[in-house]
């Protein structure tokens, strides 16, 4: 059973639905309860950090997803900003990360290495080069997703990328460190590249 | 590499699909739900919905209509309409749209993008202009309420007003060439395009692909935004809903930076 981390931000709908089209088993995991009893974890969100990290500290989730992804080794996949509260902190907001990841998340602006004017946010779809051979993006080496945001993951130790995208410069747009999984994309909203990474993760 | 968007910008009143013609003669396209699958199933890129009654008629957005538009959709929903408020955007972010546009009220109360700004992140902020000529010189003045309200306020002007707030994109749509299907304002698109950084979408007037290569020919990465050309088929207006398919819309894309356009580096 796939728990979509129902804490009031994010697409979930869209993720249920097409777990929903793939016949694998899901729900909008709205309680500790719910958490608990997931074997797999995807942790949605839209918008700033700290909102995102308020909006997550007053679920009442936070101690259950703790307990899960830390002690009990559930696999999570986190998305856009739910990726990013994975990290410690975030360049965007005041608040702690959950700090499931050694990263941190920065202003894109900051891994610019083009001297044109960079257009922010990074808005659109692009591609994602994915580490050779790394389960997430099985069938995906030629993929794009849609992007929509202003910061971004940035490792502060090596091992952790597993996929790349270039912006006037390049940036981290997944993760995985041992259960962890983080994409910048929104691959709930990426047609059947999405799908795929989707239907991957639920193989993982 | 960061591609241009396609975008089809439906509109809503009383609850079905319309398009209009410099924003009156409204011609029925269909329901909602079911324009979206068809889009769906077309691949586009993002699209855009505005509920054209809701600042008219001085009404909230229906809540549950855009949840059910956000559910069905499998690319990215701008939600536009009646929006006055960071809560109702918080809210409408929590159905699971992406972008919420902001216009009339936007113009109305200084400050406002920003505040949603600070709550949402400003990749959710989506500033809608329309602009029509007016005025004894016809210059580009800014109008409110489905075109019926003049602002006095230049384009331009209002467009850096709302970037230096927190907008994280400008849709700038042409009032003179609503459904008219006779190409966009470029002269309109060059100020503001040469003017601002932040992403930029552009409506009005699209009436072909060859309209939309043209356009990435001249600004690069740019939203591509068309309502009449996505929904009408033939000079009569018959209502299909079409969007160029992968290998059309790569042409589109290739031929529009082999004429000039400016890739993201």
């Amino acid at each position: 059973m796939i728990g979509i981390v129902d804490y009031g931000l994010g697409n979930v709908r869209a993720i249920a639905n097409i777990y929903e089209s793939l016949k694998v088993a899901h729900c909008l995991a709205s309680t500790p309860d719910a958490i608990m009893a997931a074997d797999r974890l995807i942790l949605p969100g839209v918008g700033a950090f700290d909102g995102a990290m308020d909006s997550l500290s007053s679920s009442g989730l936070l101690d259950a997803l703790n307990v899960k992804v830390r002690d009990a080794g559930c696999p999570v996949l986190g998305i856009c900003v739910g990726m990013q509260m994975m990290a410690r902190r975030s360049d965007e907001g005041q608040r702690e990360g959950l700090g499931w990841v050694n990263g941190e998340v920065v202003h894109l602006a900051s891994t610019q290495r083009s001297n044109a004017k960079i257009a922010l946010p990074h808005m659109g779809w692009n591609d994602v080069q994915p580490k050779a051979g790394h389960r997430l993006f099985a069938g995906l080496d030629d993929a794009r997703f849609y992007f929509l945001h202003t910061y971004c993951f940035r490792p502060l130790q090596d091992g952790l990328v597993i996929g790349e995208t270039a912006y006037h410069g390049t940036f981290a747009s997944a993760f995985s460190r041992g259960n962890v999984y983080g994409v910048q994309f929104h691959p709930e909203k990426s047609h059947h590249w999405g799908v795929r990474l989707l239907a991957n993760f639920a193989g993982i | 590499m960061l591609r241009p968007r396609i975008i089809p910008i439906l509109l809503i009143r009383n609850g079905g699909l319309v398009k209009t013609t410099r924003f009156a003669d409204d011609k029925y396209v269909g329901d909602p739900i079911n324009t979206v699958r068809l889009f769906n199933e077309k691949q586009v890129d993002e699209i855009v919905v505005l509920d054209i009654d809701a600042t008219v008629r001085g009404r909230e957005p229906d809540y549950q209509l855009i949840e059910d538009l956000a559910g069905e959709c499998r690319m990215p929903l701008c939600y536009g309409g009646g929006v006055k408020t960071a809560a109702q955007v918080k809210r409408i972010i929590s159905l699971g749209v992406e972008k919420v546009a902001i216009s009339s009220a936007a113009i109305e109360r200084p400050g406002l993008i920003g505040e949603i700004a600070a709550q949402v992140g400003r990749q959710s902020v989506v500033a809608v202009i329309d602009v029509k000529a007016a005025g004894l010189m016809r210059g580009n003045e800014v109008f409110t309420h489905n075109g019926k309200v003049r602002t006095g306020l230049d384009p331009l002007d209002l467009a850096r007003r709302l970037v230096a707030e927190g907008a994280g994109e400008i849709v700038i749509n042409s009032i003179d060439r609503d459904g008219t299907r006779t190409g966009y304002d470029l002269a309109l698109i060059d100020t503001i395009a040469a003017n601002i950084t932040t992403p930029l979408t552009i409506v009005g007037g699209a009436n072909s692909h060859d309209d939309m290569t043209s356009a990435i020919a001249r600004y690069g990465v740019i939203g591509i935004g068309a309502g009449s050309l996505f929904v009408f088929k033939g000079r009569l207006r018959a209502v299909l809903v079409n969007y160029p398919d992968p290998d059309a819309k790569q042409k589109i894309y290739e031929a529009g930076l082999t004429m000039g356009g400016h890739a993201a580096p």
